[in-house]
């Protein structure tokens, strides 16, 4: 069945490379759907099991991530053992329905972009798990964040195995569950609770559900999107509509409506501008579940979106200056927000934000960007995970505080979460030779690549993010490790703590993590390795010269991420820090309220949308149910006057037989004469 | 043959007025039942007259299906008539309005 249209895509093929068609798979890879239906299996069972597998359900969930960590590193050497022609494999599962001439098939593909992430999710994932073992070890539902946390891994594996936009959209959604699962974790606070617990319960509920419902208007965009290429191609499988777009098949109008539309789907799934206000708010849930959406899974899917889509992208270049757009508003957006947080998540939170930004930035760049995108995406993923997962190490050492302003000076009692964080932290910043330092500038080289005002405008906003960054990191550095400490061991308003190491299953995959943010972009780099391996799907991309030297742009990045350590440094370990929150100017008020985001939203979606729903309710219930009940009384008037003639006297309905029989008789015979 | 056919029918409307008259007026069930059997054999006529001035049997074996639907009916309602009469002690319809509403 899928012989046809794999055999119409690779004649439109011939000549093109970028989104080479899939040749079956074979060896480990025709196992690759095991990939997704272990933890898949797993969330099953624990979910089902119940508390039946309290005692041992978490190391279930730990050895279905294994799994699939173990068998993606499998199918990744085979893939590397292939030639590069044949790096792109298509696992045909299933057709699942069909309508007309629209016959869609699930089928996954495997290819050197699916196959990176396919490592990422699992690697990273796995240590999450292994962490989370001990960070939830105190919490009586930790077998039910298993089950969650596997079904996360089960459906971004999907998303990004999938081979056409309606397996994407699966994953798409089930990452949208999982993570509102998540989020949600704590919010079960029963109604005897203290007053305290029951309203962060609430809160917490009230997260879930703004990351849910803010990630349904971006899955409308991806509706469209597919409906779109049903439209225009008749079918929503990468091997179809990809090559359709590079040939030139599909109209520019509707590649920039599809390219728009995927953006939309892109921003609410990984928080960019304007759909970014639920991922602050997502950090009500438990900080392994921040470190798997922000590092491995949810907000990376935008990214892997755009840049899979990449050939409607170049067929639109209206929609792709809008990615870059969009990108750069956020990257520089998510760093102001993270210079002004206290709450040490919510600057993670807004640095993911920026990250991703830059990002999305990279994919808008067109094909010299793509592999600099998912590059730092990768490189982003580890060291994001272990920035969490430290952050998550610190608030088990501190009762789970989360303000900075009462930290400072913890370097001494936690010297792995130190030393790992401080790792992750340079890595971030971009100091050579950490991984961040290979992904981050060359994307700002990228960004300078180009004609007219352009390259100047997205160049200059990522130098200035690589700026900002610098400064709010190492602000969250400082504040958290260095300076005097202000905590207290006695007991005042934000509780007692007793600052003290976490345990091996915590600090090991930190200390995993850091070897990857040590070296992995280096590693990557050598001879542009993840740029070539890339190639079978983002194309081979002529090199681009930028406006300005490639040195000078790395000199003014790393002169601009040392004035940002050396600011942070004066401000936050030179000067004392305030405990409590000081009166700021404008721009950091702003900051601290998220850009008035959730304001903005309010005014602009949500007073209009409950009009709306007001006015909706008010004509269902007057107009619309009023014209039924109206209907309904009427009926019944009549049937209560008819129900009189019910005497129930046989002498009487033979009368009323009588007269309808004369009346039937009188008028046949009106109507015959 | 020289009787018109208007006489059949209008014998036959006198006839269906009558029993028709005593289903209407008549209040004990029996009676009814012979008002009933009176406008059936009303009807019988006519079907029978017209057969007749068609030249077919049409219209005869419909008169025959009415009569065996009649004797069938009336075995029903007599059987019905009486045993309400035991438990009733009456047979006048205007007793029963049961089946009112």
């Amino acid at each position: 069945m899928i012989a046809s249209p794999l055999a119409l895509s690779s004649g439109l093929l011939a000549t093109q490379s970028v989104t080479g068609a899939a040749v079956p798979a074979n060896g480990a890879a025709a196992l690759a759907w095991l990939l997704i239906a272990v933890p898949a299996a797993s969330a099953g069972i624990l979910l089902l099991a119940g508390r039946a597998v309290d005692a041992w359900g978490h190391w279930l969930g730990v050895a279905a991530s294994l799994f699939s960590a173990c068998l993606g590193l499998v199918i990744l050497v085979q893939m590397l053992g292939a030639d590069a022609a044949d790096r792109v494999v298509g696992v045909h599962l299933w057709r699942w329905f069909g309508s007309g001439d629209l016959d869609v098939h699930l089928g996954l593909r495997l290819d050197p972009l699916s196959l990176t992430f396919v490592v990422l999710v699992t690697c990273v994932g796995f240590l999450i798990h292994v962490y989370s073992v001990a960070y939830m070890a105190h919490d009586r539902d930790r077998r039910r964040f298993f089950a969650y946390l596997n079904l996360f891994v089960a459906a971004m594996l999907t998303l990004v195995l999938g081979d056409s936009y309606i397996a994407l959209f699966i994953g798409w959604e089930g990452v949208g569950l999982a993570s509102y699962l998540l989020i949600g974790f704590w919010n079960t606070a029963d109604a005897d609770a203290p007053q305290a617990e029951r309203f962060t319960s609430r809160e917490n509920a009230a997260a879930a559900k703004k990351a849910f419902i803010m990630n349904r208007i971006g899955d409308v965009g991806l509706l469209l999107a597919m409906m779109a290429c049903i439209a225009q191609v008749g079918s929503v499988t990468y091997d179809a509509v990809l090559p359709a777009a590079q040939a030139g098949d599909i109209p520019t109008g509707w590649l920039t409506a599809i390219g728009l539309f995927l953006l939309l789907a892109a921003c609410g799934k990984s928080a960019q501008f304007p759909l970014q206000a639920w991922l602050g708010d997502a950090m009500a849930g438990p900080t392994p579940v921040s470190a798997l959406i922000h590092a491995a899974t949810m907000v990376t899917a935008g990214v892997y979106l755009i840049v899979r889509s990449g050939a409607v992208f170049e067929g639109a270049p209206d929609a792709q200056l809008a990615v870059a757009v969009v990108g750069a508003i956020t990257l520089v957006l998510g760093a102001v927000i993270g210079c002004a947080k206290d709450d040490m998540k919510k600057v993670l939170a807004a640095s993911t934000m920026s990250q991703i930004g830059y990002m999305m930035l990279g994919a808008g760049l067109g094909p010299i960007g793509y592999a600099f995108a998912i590059f730092h995406l990768l490189t982003h993923g580890f060291f994001k995970a272990q920035l969490f997962l430290g952050a998550g190490s610190v608030m088990h050492a501190m009762g789970d505080q989360v303000n900075m302003r009462r930290f400072g000076g913890l370097r001494r009692a936690m010297t792995i979460t130190w030393i790992t964080m401080g790792i992750g932290w340079l890595a971030i910043l971009g100091i050579p030779p950490l991984s961040g330092f290979w992904s981050k500038d060359k994307i700002i080289e990228a960004a300078f690549v180009g004609e007219g005002a352009r390259p100047w405008i997205l160049g200059t906003i990522a130098l200035l993010g690589a700026g900002l960054t610098a400064f709010y990191m190492s602000r969250l550095f400082f504040m958290i490790f260095h300076g005097s400490p202000r905590w207290t061991t006695a007991k005042d308003i934000e509780g007692e703590v007793h600052p003290h190491e976490s345990g091996w299953l915590m600090t090991l995959p930190l200390i995993i993590l850091s070897v990857f943010s040590l070296g992995l972009g280096g590693a990557l780099s050598v001879g542009d390795a993840f740029v070539t391996w890339l190639e079978p799907v983002t194309g081979h991309a002529a090199h681009g010269e930028p406006v300005l030297p490639a040195t000078v742009i790395m000199g003014a990045t790393l002169a601009l991420v040392i004035i940002g350590v050396v600011a942070a440094w004066v401000m936050y370990v030179r000067r004392e820090v305030p405990t409590v929150v000081q009166r700021a100017n404008v721009v950091v008020e702003a900051a601290r309220h998220d850009m008035y985001q959730d304001t903005i939203n309010e005014a602009i979606a949500m007073r209009p949308g409950q009009g709306l729903v007001l006015a909706a309710g008010a004509s269902d219930r007057y107009a619309v149910d009023g014209a039924v009940e109206g209907l309904a009384k009427g009926t019944a008037t009549v049937g209560r006057l008819v129900a009189r003639t019910e005497s129930g006297h046989v002498r009487t309905y033979v009368g009323y037989t009588l007269g309808g029989t004369v009346l039937a008789l009188i008028a046949v015979l009106a109507s015959r004469f | 043959m020289s009787v018109p056919i208007t006489a059949y029918i209008l014998l036959a409307a006198v006839l269906f007025a009558l029993g028709a008259l005593t289903v209407l007026l008549r209040r004990n069930a029996i009676i009814q039942l012979m008002g009933v059997e009176l406008m059936l054999n009303a009807v019988n006529l006519v079907l029978v007259t017209f057969s007749r001035m068609h030249g077919n049997l049409t219209g005869q074996v419909f008169a025959f299906f009415v009569m065996v639907v009649a004797a069938a009916e009336v075995v029903v309602g007599l059987s019905i008539i009486v045993s309400i009469f035991r438990t009733r002690r009456s047979t006048s319809v205007d007793d029963l309005n049961l089946l009112k509403n």
